[in-house]
């Protein structure tokens, strides 16, 4: 018996939806079948927190008198985007500090911002008949602001890669610390609690999409940058290795910086930890199938971070079940792993997006478009110029 | 007399040779091992304090180094800010002695300092730079 999305909105108005986490959804599954679980659950909440690079947020700070249209700017030392008419900007998330180079960046100026902070903003400009300033140096906070909000092209990875370092020395990258002839290996995925991965086939995630972010509801505003569903994927459909991406939007003002972090990846530089949660309505059995998947059944491909090249060798599959033990099979020794992404605060985003669609709070919206289906990544060629 | 406490650091092709052996016999150096984690055809890290005469010490440091063994002053506590803390792992990636680790169920990070050899990476791989050293 299928149901409809405003049938479940119904039943969360009346605070009589019945909602797990997928965890909670993948033990169910397992023991009573899609079928009945489908009967019994309306919604299946999910949530990641990891490292998310492809992220920012655009900021406007309001006209000085007199007015500035900036060409430059800096909040608290890390360069900004400025380039956005007079007095918009984006600020990238992986930006580094013009002072702390590595130790601060524009994940962290987020994170501050979250926090309420005061910065320092920085900004020089060119000057015009209608903007004459030329530079200005003050103070702002997220309510001196007029709008800031987080539009991140590409968060939530479905699925991604499980990192190992095959050379001779300790090697440092987004994937964390490798140390050599593949003495650790990292993966960075929350598995069978991520969003796309409990929607293999982007059946309910699509734009328009309300979802969790960073503490806030926030929304899928497009397809993420790198979305790549063309992938060999498992028979229950998620894909072996990095596929789908979301780009989200949300309210930077109502975020919690429990779900927001900047973070340093030592040598690499800076990203940002984002906390994303994502409803998935359990329409009919094919959609409790898809929400039961277990960490056993989701598979991810092992590569070597020290090939310094686009498409590294693949070195073998192995399970999040196998991941999540401490150690994996890699040519023919037990090698140990470690996550990067949070399980934890994972879990603590599918508790909190259970609790506001318990109490009412939080509705689902079907998508306005889907998510493409199929598509590749176009590779960066070096061109001379010459026949384009 | 001198007294240091270093980690030395041994890739895999090395750690099976009885370097510590022939740095007792052959430099006059006491090499007392606190803390180890060796395993055959692995990095090993050891822990240990080297206490002889001045030269001789230095001698055998060189020895150390000239064996391909990274040797670095050893660190004598290290502290994390657990309230900041997000739970992640990546710090555990690097701890082969496994005095940080995270488990099922709860996936919280465990720090037992008894089972830390101070060697300090930890420190570089928090990408939230929570934990700090003391010399």
């Amino acid at each position: 018996m299928a149901k409809t999305y405003e049938e479940i909105n119904q039943r969360i108005r009346k605070g009589e939806a019945v909602v797990l986490t997928a965890e909670e959804m993948t033990g169910l599954v397992a023991s009573e079948g899609a079928q009945k679980a489908a009967r019994k659950v309306d919604v299946v909440t999910t949530g990641t927190f990891g490292p998310m690079c492809s992220s920012g947020a655009f900021v406007n700070f309001g006209h000085s008198d007199p007015p500035i249209k900036m060409s430059k700017a800096w909040l608290n030392d890390v360069p900004v985007c400025a380039d956005i008419a007079a007095v918009d900007a984006y600020i990238g998330a992986t930006a580094l500090s013009d002072t702390e180079g590595m130790a601060y960046g524009g994940a962290h100026v987020i994170q501050d911002l979250i926090e309420g902070k005061w910065m320092k903003l920085r900004a020089t400009a060119y000057g015009t008949d209608c903007y004459p300033r030329r530079e200005i140096e003050t103070w702002v906070n997220k309510d001196t602001l007029n709008q800031a909000f987080l539009f991140n092209p590409r968060n939530a990875y479905q699925n991604y890669a499980c990192a190992t370092n095959g050379s001779e020395r300790t090697i440092y990258t987004y994937m964390g610390v490798l140390l050599p002839n593949h003495g650790n290996a990292t993966y960075c995925s929350a598995g069978q609690l991520s969003p796309l991965l409990n929607d293999p086939l982007y059946r309910t995630i699509g734009l328009g999409t309300r979802v969790f972010l960073g503490g806030a509801h926030g929304y899928v505003a497009w397809p993420g940058t790198q979305h790549k569903p063309s992938v060999e994927r498992s028979p229950g459909g998620t894909p072996l290795g990095p596929a789908g991406t979301l780009a989200l939007i949300g309210d930077l003002k109502e975020m919690d910086s429990r779900f927001i972090r900047g973070a340093r990846f030592h040598r690499y530089g800076v990203s940002m930890y984002v906390g994303v949660g994502i409803p998935i309505p359990i329409l009919d059995e094919e959609m409790a199938a898809y929400a039961g998947v277990s960490d056993a059944e989701i598979q991810t491909t092992i590569f070597d971070y020290s090939q310094p090249t686009r498409s590294r060798d693949p070195l073998g599959r192995v399970s999040y079940a196998e991941l999540r033990s401490g150690s994996i099979e890699l040519k023919g020794r037990k090698v140990p792993c470690a996550p990067l992404s949070s399980y934890k605060v994972a879990r603590q985003i599918a508790g909190t997006l259970k609790g506001w669609i318990e109490e009412g709070r939080f509705l689902l919206s079907a998508p306005v478009e889907p998510l493409p289906a199929e598509g590749a990544v176009l590779p960066l060629e070096i061109r001379d110029g010459e026949g384009i | 007399m001198a007294r240091r406490r270093l980690v030395l650091t041994f890739p895999p092709e090395v750690v099976e040779r009885p370097v510590v052996a022939l740095l007792v016999r052959d430099y006059d150096v006491i090499t007392n091992i606190l803390r180890a984690e060796i395993h055959e055809g692995e990095i090993g890290r050891m822990l240990v304090e080297l206490e002889g005469e001045g030269k001789r010490v230095r001698e055998g440091v060189k020895y150390l180094k000239d064996l391909g063994v990274q040797v670095e002053e050893a660190i004598t506590d290290i502290e994390l800010d657990d309230e900041l803390c997000i739970d992640c792992g990546a710090c555990t990636a690097v701890c082969l002695p496994r005095a940080l680790k995270m488990e099922a169920p709860d996936w919280e990070l465990d720090l037992n300092k008894d089972r830390c050899i101070l060697c300090g990476l930890c420190v570089d791989a928090c990408p939230l730079q929570l934990i700090t050293v003391k010399f």
